[in-house]
């Protein structure tokens, strides 16, 4: 290489002053906006964890090589990867880097009069000029004043600008954008999230112990959660007869905080609401409440047992799992709302709701594998090492007996998932929203223009700029020229 | 279970597409027949006739074309309406009502850009395009009458998608106009217009104009954007979660603004802008298209 390549010579200031002034220059921005657009693109057409991690663990076995790429390059989790992150963060610094100093700029600006008069007003556009008389100037400065354009006066002439609005507007809609990322960070580093499964009757705790699944962000904790109680006092779901397709969802709640208790409905798009924090109803099921006795007739197990949907018609799976019965027993079992009476084996639903409901089921025996350390599945039963004793099903009230025992289907009772969401963040995130709407309206419609007029002699000379070709400019002259003449 | 209402919205779609049509032969009459051959034979450049355009002689046509565009709108307000009747919810509940909805909002976008800028060289591409539309839906994507998932039903919702389906009727017009001004700056650059595109307003008309249609709908897309998260938010629990079809929105939005930016602060105009304006155009097609039918997201109720 004989070309030198030009390094300017600046020492460590100079190069970060010089990388700074590239970062925040509008090409760069230009180019990291359309990064981030593309960098969004593989995440729409890739399985990603947090939307849909059984998809990834799909590709994991149908093609573990891709799978193992994949992920090196962060593909499963796209938005949450240090090169889109990069993206963003740049794309921010650059936004902050260019926004803040116009701001202060254009402040200066609006505090500052308009520019004077220019001498030649007959090269500028919208020129003309016309006879009038002693109090031309005092009906402009009345129009001007009534139209609230801001004005520099000078001896016999009026300089007049208007429309500092769009640039406002463009201001506030480029730091709104900011707005909006510091309410996606703050509910990242300080919301939670957490999913629960309530049989009807049951009182969800908020504590960390109630949840199935829970999650915090980086900067908080277990001691956050919020106090309060929701009891599941019914649940209704209604289902079209001719589709299956689900009509409405509805829970009845009693909701307890700070002591005070009152009746609430809970319903898809209607969370109930804690401050920051957000109830969900989220996904709902079934539980068979079974009685199991042992091999003694001792009652080993009492209680409902919530089941897995695996269908829209509510086929659900499940594990009953007895540790405490002599001999101990668990059962695999499957839930049916409406039982298809047909020869066939397996179970089959016909529709989600309690037509007909049947629980049908394999018996095994021997260690359940509960003390081992191994975290297990609730709708699981591990059969490895177990024996099975009997294969059987029951519907509300019948009781099937085995050798070790026997189980009873006392009756089935619905549970929902209840989703627990804390967001500080997002009001932010939402005031960002507004503020950028309104930020846009004044920026893209907003015109910026200018009106100056002078007295020469016995007439006047009229002229006008307008800035980002403003339309409608010749019909605001010539309302002011009919003004300025004092027509009515 | 189909009710009288969703007999007589099928009803209505079909009378407006015999009526759009209609609007399609009044359109592809009057372009062809204003195009004439010229009476003196020395008009001529080397062997070939010049033809020229005198769309005066067929203003009648053009009147009824326009007029029968606005009957067809009628009668798909009509359609689009009673489909809503017939399960006492806005018909916005699969990809068959999506497109009838689009369909209309196309229309209507250029009925009402029509009473501010002479368009009709643009009615031909339009009744073609709507007919398509409804065509397609009618026969590919038509689904019977349902009420709604419990998801969907929410004030939110509404909102969202009038925002939504409005400015994809802008959108997309504002890439017809951008095709055009490709087209023309391809045919201009080797020769000239042929004769029945000599109405088409010059380049620098369409350059703008499709730039005023963005800039007039990107806030409402903005706000389509946020409507959307916030229904998402009191539906799911976030009002953000990188579906498919949230990103693709973002991608969408992000598309237009770099449109924008390349206009308003780099100062592209022409072929770059146009083609700029037809790729952000496409990644909102693409959404429509793709997330709704193939898509795998929370989004998915095409009902396919
Ligand atoms: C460092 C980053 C950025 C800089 C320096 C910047 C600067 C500007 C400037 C100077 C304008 C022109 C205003 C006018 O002349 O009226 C503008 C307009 C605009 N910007 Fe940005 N911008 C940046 C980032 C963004 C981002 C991230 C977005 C959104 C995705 C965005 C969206 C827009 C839009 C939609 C307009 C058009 C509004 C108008 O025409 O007034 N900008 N920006």
């Amino acid at each position: 290489m004989s070309e030198k390549i030009e390094v300017p010579e600046l020492g460590a200031v100079g190069l970060a002053r010089y990388l700074w002034r590239q970062l925040t220059s509008m090409r760069t921005a230009l180019i990291l906006l359309m990064m981030m657009g593309i960098a969004a693109i593989p995440g729409s057409l890739i399985p990603q964890r947090i939307t849909n991690a059984i998809a990834v663990r799909d590709l994991y076995d149908s093609n573990p090589n891709l799978a193992r790429w994949y992920d090196r390059f962060y593909l499963f989790d796209v938005y949450g990867s240090p090169w889109f992150s990069a993206i963003y963060i740049l794309l921010f610094i650059s936004l902050i880097g260019c926004v803040l100093p116009r701001t202060l700029e254009h402040y200066k600006a609006m505090k500052a009069q308009p520019p004077a008069t220019p001498r030649n007003l007959s090269r500028l556009e919208h020129h003309q000029e016309f006879k009038a008389d002693e109090k031309a100037l005092e009906n402009a400065a009345l129009w001007f004043a009534k139209n609230r354009f801001r004005i520099k006066r000078d001896g016999d002439s009026i300089s007049a600008e208007k429309g500092y609005l769009r640039e406002t507007g463009n201001l506030l809609f480029h730091l709104s954008l900011i707005l909006i990322l510091v309410g996606v960070s703050f509910g990242a580093l300080f919301g939670m999230r957490g999913e629960a499964i309530i049989n009807v009757g049951e009182r969800f705790i908020n504590v960390a112990t109630t949840y199935d699944t829970l999650s915090f962000g980086k900067l908080t904790s277990e001691k956050s959660l919020q106090p309060f109680e929701v009891k599941l006092d019914r649940f209704n779901a209604t289902y079209n007869p001719a589709t299956n397709a689900p009509i409405d969802y509805k829970a009845w709640v009693t909701v307890t905080e700070n002591g005070i208790s009152r009746k609430q409905i809970l319903k898809v798009n209607q969370p109930l609401t804690f401050g920051n924090t957000r109830v969900y109803l989220q996904a709902n099921g079934y539980s068979p409440v079974v009685t199991v006795r042992d091999s003694r007739g001792n009652v080993a197990l009492q209680g409902p047992v919530p089941f897995l949907p695996q269908d829209a018609n509510l086929r659900s799976i499940g594990a009953i799992k007895v540790p405490d019965a002599d001999p101990p027993v668990g059962f695999v079992a499957n839930f049916v709302p409406t039982n298809q009476r047909t020869s066939g084996q397996g179970a089959i639903s016909v529709f989600p709701e309690l037509l007909d409901p049947k629980l049908l089921f394999s018996v095994w025996q021997g260690d359940l594998g509960l003390n081992s350390g191994v975290p297990q599945s609730v709708y699981r039963l591990d059969t490895d090492k177990l024996r099975k004793i009997g294969l059987g099903s029951v519907k509300p009230g019948e009781t099937f007996t085995y050798p070790e025992g026997s189980i009873t289907l006392e009756t089935v009772v619905p549970w929902v998932n209840l989703q627990v969401v804390r967001d500080p963040g997002k009001t932010y995130a939402l005031w960002g929203g507004i503020v950028a709407v309104l930020g846009l309206l004044s920026s893209l419609y907003g015109r910026r223009r200018r009106i100056w007029i002078r007295k020469v002699g016995d007439s006047v000379e009229v002229a006008g700029l307008a800035k980002n070709e403003a339309p409608g400019l010749q019909a605001e002259i010539q309302a002011f020229v009919a003004a300025v003449k004092g027509d009515k | 279970m189909q009710t009288t209402w969703a007999y007589i919205s099928n009803y209505f779609i079909y009378s407006a597409m015999a009526v759009f049509a209609i609007s399609f032969v009044a359109h592809a009459f009057e372009t062809a027949f204003a195009v004439r051959a010229p009476e003196k034979a020395d008009v001529t450049q080397g062997n070939l006739l010049v033809k020229t355009l005198d769309y005066q002689r067929t203003e009648k046509a053009a009147r009824i074309a326009t007029a029968m565009m606005i009957l067809g709108f009628i009668l798909l307000l009509g359609g689009v309406i009673a489909r809503g009747l017939s399960n006492k919810h806005v018909p916005w509940g699969n990809m068959y009502e999506f497109s009838i909805t689009g369909a209309l909002a196309f229309t209507g976008a250029y009925l009402a850009a029509l009473r501010k800028y002479d368009l009709r060289w643009l009615g031909l591409f339009i009744s073609l395009a709507v007919l398509l539309t409804l065509g397609t839906a009618i026969t590919l994507l038509y689904r019977d009458s349902a009420p709604l998932v419990p998801a969907l039903k929410s004030t939110w919702l509404v909102i969202h998608v009038v925002a939504a389906i409005i400015s994809g009727g802008v959108f997309l017009l504002a890439n017809v106009v951008s095709g055009a001004y490709l087209y023309l700056d391809y045919k201009e650059s080797r020769g000239g217009r042929p004769a029945w595109l000599t109405r088409v307003p010059t380049l620098e008309v369409l350059d703008q104009l499709s730039y005023r249609l963005v800039a007039f709908v990107f806030p409402l897309w903005t706000f389509a954007v946020i409507a959307g998260a916030i229904w998402a938010e009191s539906a799911w629990g976030r009002y953000w979660g990188w579906d498919p079809k949230e990103t693709w929105a973002f991608i969408t939005w992000v598309a237009y603004a770099a449109y924008l930016h390349a206009r308003v602060t780099i100062g592209w105009r022409g072929r770059r802008a146009a083609w700029l304006c037809i790729l952000a155009g496409s990644t909102f097609l693409f959404n429509y298209v793709y997330v709704n039918v193939w898509g795998t997201g929370k989004h998915t109720y095409s009902g396919l």
